[in-house]
């Protein structure tokens, strides 16, 4: 069982696990969908450059070094869905306060606006 | 032109926006926001002309040349886009000052960020830097969105935002995927990097392109990705609205900006057939758009499910990517943003003189300035829908010519679709206005009228779309060397490698 | 001259507002004035175009669609524009007596103007497009015509349906323009007209000539077109006798006509016109008889004239063009002055229900007569004109010679046609003016104004002018219009009243006589009046069509929107599904080539943990805490993946993401249900669990074929050009603030906006302080935690020092301004967590949202620095400053914009924690 292999396997896990949360009928489980989402996804672009074990990207000694591009990819992504995370938390939070409940469902007199 | 000028219309707006959170007065906020969008009409207009004469002109950030570094990219399509969304920007920071701003903090402050994301989106020659701004002008639509929230607007908002950042996710597999297999970000190099692909690479390829056709089209609001339109649009306040008008434009903008250039026929063996993709679904966007609209149970919905409409109707010719067509459905992306934006705007008027009964498509008091307000319905309906002698028309009138080169069964198709979802936009807000301007009660009279600032940005953008209207025929020699260049990669290409940089 | 003429009444509709403060007399004088003018300009070109000549005018407007504002006067147009405006100024002076208790006669006659001006536009444009531009602005004034007296809801009705009646047929004929110009290769109807042959040659032809027939037919309402003309009799009267007489309906006709040359002479033409006129003629006569509202008999009777003139323009022989234009002039004259009656009659009695008006000859003899004679001219009686062209008519459908039964059916439909016109009109004076029942008026009738009666006495004297010297009156016209109708020499026809005894002649006499028989049958044999009107099928089955629409769209919305957010979601993962697969159904392509790592035991247990983990929060979701700490079980694999793949900087950015987040996760559940009750549809459940099973299974296919290819890429620019040029050995982060800094800009804008955002919607918000979770357990009052506190206090010198490190070395070694700022921003929490919040908001004096707005300048500053310079914007230049006891020091601009990082996060952090941590005390601190 090669490291690919782990990767992708994990990869496909934690995907499942995001979009099932994802339709999920509360809002706090699809906080947890996100979140799970958003590891996958960085997972995903991270491994877009490959897999190098023991070559970080910091020039010195060594002459291969795992793609930095691709790290510095996921590392904006990383940043930007943390933005995300934190604007959608208090958003919830918002609706929750707003709507008094936190079902996804539109109700009935929501839906007549 | 020194290129120097293509980072202004994202600098600007990025400065200002921050500036805008620091400064308290209001008063001061608006003068500084309806000058800087002022500005950006001005340099949005330099930028049209200097494209205008054929040329590209790139700029590489940071000076590190492609496709190591970001490039921004200026031709005729980028800047139509820029001078468009400025357009849309100078009215809509009028009508904020209208007392929209107090209903909460940092109103102009989201807009700036909005037209930052938006002008970025619409220069960038790279792929990654791409999926930034979406990521700006999206988290800055969200807030817009949520401004003086209320239970619809929230309820409207967290939809939005989780379809959002479903699409911003596959955006990012989208994007990985194409570097995994060309090892480039750039859109110039993709366009020579994917031809030389070998099958399997290809495939892959292929599904990260198609993956990312999907994004835009969520964007755009192409079926089945419509469902966040409506209540988005119909919810917001009417001057986010109206800016929104734009927004579903940056979708297509990407589709044409992307697929005809790198997907194109320059591709090859990696080439996409957009017809395929985009003609069929954007039928069904134009059916669902026009069929909600008779449905709607209030003036900003129905004027919703017309931007669908509108898009369904610029894809679908756009879809046939031939010189004509493509023309055409710019020509008529302009008037629809435009147009659409003023019915959003007259919605805005209309709810803020009926009481409690807003725009709700039911019997309400007799509006205090309901001759004016009446007026400017006619004049938003009658160019939304196409009803000459305004700009919907010209650019009805030029879809039926562009998609009539067609294949007989497509051009049949696409005039039926055309024609029917028009007369049917017809019936829609012919009911609304009936029953929003001619079933008042004339007995109540409510005292509250419309900001002013609401109705002088009415007003100009009336000036606009008559403007569309009178000036259709230079407009419409700009498209047409607009869609002959969209699909001239080899020149795209040329231009982004000869521009220098830091060895 | 031309465009004058067509854009006067326009040019004069602003005025009418101004109007409005001037006497009430001013609006209606101010449109007469205006159709006086334009008349005469009219006919100062008269001599030219009597002698044959066709005058045009032209302007470019859009070329490349072919549209120009071009105009031309040839005999069919003028005849027309000298309808349109002799008719309107009669209108214009009926209608100011007869609206002289309407409050806003300025908003009329605004909108008459309107009107007129399309009018002319449509009859006098020389370019396919523009007519169609006017053809649409008549529709829709026309609209705000019927629709005048908005408050009735039968106005509204009959409004609404002429719109939707008449736009949808402009839509036919916008097809069939755009169709028609691009096989005549011209829109120019000069052009067009010449380019007969081509169109007729086209295959698009019938499909051309389909879409023109709708137009027309829709305008000038043929069966089954015809039901939106009835209802819109609720407009005022002037106006019913404007559109219905001379106008709006003969715009279609008119069409026609213009449309003659190049696309009449084929079979299809001949069939469906004459099919379609026979029709609507022969039906809608039978239905006036029985209309009890005058408006209502006349409003059939138009129509079916209406289908008498398309029927003659259908027999396509060059007498019976001319017979058409002769009833369009006489038609026009007898049903405007009979309009005019009407209204006189329902002005004077407060009705126009002719089983309560009777015997009104005893108290308005002189406008009895005046009916009486229009009514002849409808009926077709000698002496006044409608006799002439309806001779010409029968005479033509004798003479017709065509297969198919045809030259039967025609004759006797066109006297049973005659009868029944002659019974209609025979009641409308009849039943009006000498019944002898009691009259039941809300009124007591009498004589109208002076003033009133003058439009219906031209146009009555205009009826037997005609009627009695046809030669000396018309001839010359209808030569001229028929030349430009049939586009080649005037044909040769002598109008006389007396033929000598012919088949017309005898035609015409059973018409009269059976007319006269059949009315007094119906009247008094059948009792008229107790007679129940039949409703309008074709109406009913628009409305109905209509509401059905509306349902079904509605039922269809609310499924599609009834979803809420799932929908939506799931729509786009389906979609996404289906086409990022779908490359892989059509080609077959298996695992890569590239050479792959082998696992060992402890990789093979993080990925174990990572999944087992993923997988536990789908079943304890609903237990929000324990999901979250398991959530953050999940980070923590991750950030070991990152650290065994090399990629020491995610490492610490996911870290310390990973904790802010985990906070604001458990910040949110004090605001938040801790537990979520199970969801009821079980059937959703299994069926997103196989959806999310298909994606992930997707995903993680992709990620292998992804990992099993080999790799090239641009990288390598980067790994060698860090240092030399980046001046900086940790290439991921050279990478962030230097090659591609850009990125990172748009990235701290997010995170700015993401601050700024969440401020916002917390300054909008009330939130409710918990006092007890859902079990009851009550939260802690205590506002601070002695041992965190001081563990906290300590603390932060240390975290600041450490961020401070992370900062400086970010450029060499794992670290940067972004993983600093989360590191500062996290000990700054941890105080707020130990000391409590509003002890450290206290002493804290830092807005935080202008930290984050000022590291976005600095960032940005630092940009634009290189604009000064002349290089690109984020243009970095780098140097070594020599600092005592520490000597070398790297000092690149990058680390400047790092610093805007560094500040944005700090920032934004910041306020999105505190204020979330604080709202609750706020609240707290409103309730006592």
């Amino acid at each position: 069982m090669s490291m690919e292999l782990l990767i992708s396997i994990s990869v496909g896990v934690m995907t499942m696990a995001g979009v099932y949360l994802m339709l999920r009928a509360r809002m706090f489980s699809i906080l947890l969908g996100l979140t799970l989402l958003s590891y996958a996804v960085n997972v995903f672009v991270f491994a877009s450059g490959r897999l190098r074990i023991g070559m970080p990207p910091i020039i010195g000694a060594q002459h291969t070094y795992a793609d930095p591009l691709a790290q510095a990819l996921v590392l904006t992504a990383i940043v930007i869905s943390f933005a995300m995370t934190a604007f959608v938390v208090v958003l919830a939070i918002a609706a929750y306060t707003r709507l008094g409940h936190d079902r996804v469902q539109p109700d009935r007199e929501e839906l007549d606006r | 032109m020194n290129a120097q000028w293509l980072i202004v219309p994202v600098l600007l707006p990025a400065v200002v926006a921050a500036v805008l959170a620091l400064v308290r007065p209001l008063a001061l906020q608006r003068l500084l926001s309806v000058a800087s969008c002022a500005a950006l009409v001005g340099i949005a207009g330099h930028l049209l002309a200097s494209a205008d004469s054929g040329a590209l002109t790139v700029y590489a950030l940071g000076n590190w040349r492609p496709p190591f570094g970001i490039v921004f990219v200026l031709d005729r399509l980028s800047a139509l886009m820029l001078l468009l969304t400025a357009l849309l920007a100078l009215p809509v920071a009028i009508a904020m000052s209208g007392g929209e701003d107090e209903r909460g903090p940092f109103l102009h402050a989201f807009l700036h960020f909005q037209l930052m994301g938006l002008n970025g989106a619409f220069l960038t020659g790279d792929l990654f830097n791409l999926f930034v701004f979406f990521e700006v002008l999206l988290i800055a639509s969200y807030c817009l969105l949520l401004h003086g929230q209320s239970a619809g607007r929230v309820r409207a908002a967290w939809h939005y935002v989780v379809v959002n950042l479903v699409g911003s996710s596959l955006f990012l597999i989208a994007v990985a995927l194409l570097y995994a297999m060309t090892g480039t970000l750039n859109l110039a190099d993709l366009a020579v990097k994917l031809p030389q692909l070998h099958a399997g690479e290809r495939v892959l390829a292929h599904s990260g392109a198609l993956m990312l056709l999907v994004v835009f089209a969520l964007k755009a609001a192409m079926f089945p990705l419509f469902l966040w339109l409506a209540p988005t649009y119909s919810n917001a306040a009417a001057p986010v609205a109206a800016l929104f008008a734009i927004m579903t434009k940056v979708g297509i903008y990407a589709i044409v900006r992307v697929y005809p250039m790198v997907f194109g026929a320059t591709a090859g063996e990696a080439a996409l057939d957009l017809r395929v993709w985009l003609l069929p679904p954007a039928l069904a966007t134009m059916a669902c758009g026009a069929l909600a609209a008779l449905a709607s149970r209030r003036l900003s919905g129905i004027a919703a499910q017309l931007t669908l409409l509108s898009v369904g109707t610029i894809l679908a010719v756009g879809a046939l990517a031939t010189t004509p067509a493509l023309s055409a459905s710019l020509y008529y992306l302009a008037h629809s943003t435009l147009s659409g934006a003023l019915l959003f705007l007259v919605c805005g008027l209309v709810s803020a003189q009926r009481g409690e009964a807003l725009d709700l498509l039911k019997r309400g008091v007799t509006m205090h300035q309901s001759q004016l307000t009446a007026i400017l319905f006619l004049f938003a309906a009658v160019a939304v829908t196409g009803i000459p002698p305004m700009s919907g028309f010209m650019g009805k009138t030029m879809l039926l010519q562009g998609s009539a080169s067609a294949s007989d069964a497509v051009a049949a198709w696409i005039w039926s679709f055309v024609l029917v979802t028009s007369f049917v936009a017809i019936l829609a807000l012919m009911r609304g206005g009936i029953v929003v301007f001619w079933m008042a009660r004339s007995s109540q009279r409510t005292s509250d009228t419309a900001p002013v600032p609401l109705i002088a940005a009415a007003l100009g953008m009336v000036a606009f779309v008559m403007a569309l209207a009178t000036l259709a025929g230079p407009i419409k020699g700009f498209t047409d060397a607009t869609a002959l260049q969209m699909t001239d990669t080899h020149a795209y290409v040329r231009a982004v490698f000869a521009v220098g940089g830091r060895p | 001259m031309l465009p004058v003429i067509v854009f006067l009444p326009w040019l004069a509709v602003p005025l009418f507002s101004l109007a409005a403060r001037g006497p009430r007399s001013l609006a209606p004088w101010l449109a007469a004035m205006v159709d006086f003018v334009a008349l005469a300009g009219l006919l100062t070109l008269a001599p030219s175009v009597f002698d044959g000549h066709t005058l045009t005018w032209g302007l470019s407007w859009v070329p490349q669609i072919g549209l120009t504002l071009s105009f031309r006067l040839d005999g069919l147009s003028f005849l027309f524009a000298l309808l349109i405006l002799t008719i309107g100024l009669l209108v214009v002076l009926y209608a100011r007596y007869y609206l002289s208790d309407e409050p806003r006669l300025d908003r009329f006659f605004g909108l008459l103007m309107l009107f007129t001006g399309a009018m002319l536009g449509v009859v006098m444009s020389e370019n396919l497009l523009l007519l169609f531009i006017f053809w649409e602005l008549t529709s829709l004034s026309s609209f705000l015509l019927v629709g005048y007296w908005s408050h009735k809801p039968g106005a509204r009705d009959g409004a609404r349906i002429a719109l939707a009646v008449t736009g949808s047929g402009g839509l036919a004929l916008l097809a069939g323009i755009v169709l028609l110009g691009q096989v005549a290769g011209s829109y120019e109807l000069t052009q067009v007209l010449a380019a007969s042959a081509r169109v007729h040659a086209s295959p698009l032809y019938p499909v051309i000539l389909v879409l023109v027939l709708l137009g027309a037919f829709t305008k000038s309402a043929q069966f089954p077109f015809h039901f939106w003309l009835p209802g819109a009799m609720a407009a005022p009267t002037p106006v019913s006798a404007y559109l219905h007489s001379a106008t709006m309906v003969k715009a279609g006709i008119f069409l026609l006509a213009r449309m003659y040359p190049v696309l009449a002479g084929s079979d299809l033409w001949f069939y469906a016109l004459t099919g379609f006129g026979l029709v609507t003629l022969v039906f809608a006569a039978y239905q006036a008889m029985f209309r009890h509202d005058l408006k209502g008999l006349l409003a059939y009777s138009t129509v079916s004239h209406l289908g008498l003139i398309t029927l003659l323009l259908g027999i396509g022989t060059p007498l019976s063009a001319v017979a058409a234009l002769f009833h369009v002039i006489n038609h026009a004259t007898f049903k405007a002055s009979l309009f005019m009656a009407a209204g006189i009659i329902d002005h004077e009695c407060g009705t126009r229900d002719m089983r309560r008006i009777n015997g009104l000859w005893r108290f308005m003899p002189y406008t009895g007569s005046l009916a009486m004679v229009a009514a002849a001219a409808m009926a077709g009686v000698p002496l006044v004109n409608g006799f002439l062209s309806k001779e010409m008519f029968f005479g033509e459908a004798l003479a017709l010679e065509r297969g198919g039964g045809l030259q039967w059916i025609l004759p006797i439909a066109a006297v049973m046609g005659g009868v029944f016109s002659v019974a209609y009109s025979l009641r409308f004076i009849h039943d009006v003016f000498f019944l002898d029942r009691p009259l039941q008026t809300p009124r007591t009738p009498h004589e109208p104004p002076r003033w009133m009666r003058i439009p219906v006495e031209i146009l009555v004297a205009v009826c037997l002018l005609v009627g009695l010297f046809p030669g000396f009156s018309v001839q010359a016209l209808l030569t001229v219009s028929a030349q430009a109708v049939l586009a080649g020499p005037p044909p040769e026809f002598s109008l006389k009243l007396w033929h000598g005894v012919n088949v017309p002649l005898i035609m015409s006499v059973i018409a009269l006589t059976g007319g006269v028989l059949l009315y007094f049958l119906v009247q008094y044999g059948l009792d008229l009046h107790s007679h129940v009107q039949g409703r309008n099928l074709a109406k009913r089955a628009f409305d109905r069509s209509v509401l059905g629409i509306a349902a079904v769209t509605d039922a269809l919305a609310r499924r599609a929107y009834g979803g809420g957010m799932t929908s939506g979601v799931t729509l786009t993962i389906l979609t996404a599904l289906f086409v990022g697969l779908f490359p892989f159904f059509t080609s077959t392509t298996s695992t890569g080539t590239a050479q792959t790592h082998p696992s060992d035991p402890m990789a093979l247990s993080v990925f174990a943990l990572m999944c087992a983990a993923s997988v536990g929060i789908m079943f304890a979701h609903r237990r929000r805490l324990a999901a979250v700490i398991v959530l953050s079980v999940v980070g923590l694999t991750v950030t070991l993946a990152f650290v065994y793949f090399s990629a020491p900087d995610l490492a610490l950015t996911q870290l310390s993401v990973e904790t802010v987040s985990i906070l604001l996760l458990l910040l949110a559940l004090h605001y938040l249900p801790q537990d979520a009750p199970p969801e009821t549809a079980v059937d959703h459940t299994v069926r997103h669990f196989l959806l999310a099973g298909v994606v992930g299974g997707g995903v993680g296919w992709l990620t292998w074929a992804m990992l099993t290819r080999p790799f090239v890429s641009i990288s390598d620019y980067f790994l060698s050009n860090s240092v030399p040029q980046g001046g900086g050995t940790n290439v991921v982060n050279v990478i962030l603030v230097d090659f591609r800094a850009f990125d990172t800009y748009g990235e701290i804008t997010v995170i700015a906006i993401a601050g700024l955002g969440v401020a916002a919607m917390l300054a909008a918000l009330r939130l409710p302080r918990r006092r007890a979770d859902e079990s009851g357990r009550a939260w802690s009052r205590e506002t601070s935690f002695l041992p965190l506190d001081l563990l906290a206090r300590l603390l932060l010198p240390l975290a600041l020092l450490v961020s401070m490190h992370l900062f400086i070395r970010g450029h060499n070694q794992p670290g940067g301004g972004f993983i600093a700022g989360l590191v500062a921003a996290v000990a700054i929490v941890l105080l707020y967590v130990g000391s409590g919040a509003k002890w450290s908001s206290a002493r804290m004096k830092i807005d935080f949202g202008a930290t984050a707005m000022s590291g976005l300048l600095v960032a940005a500053a630092t940009g634009i620095g290189a604009i000064l310079l002349g290089a690109p914007f984020l243009t970095s230049a780098y140097g070594y400053a020599h600092v005592p006891l520490i000597g070398k020091v790297p000092m690149a601009s990058a680390m400047l914009f790092d610093l805007g990082v560094y500040l944005v996060v700090v920032g934004s952090t910041l306020l999105i924690l505190t204020r979330l941590g604080l709202s609750g005390d706020a609240e707290e601190a409103r309730q006592p």
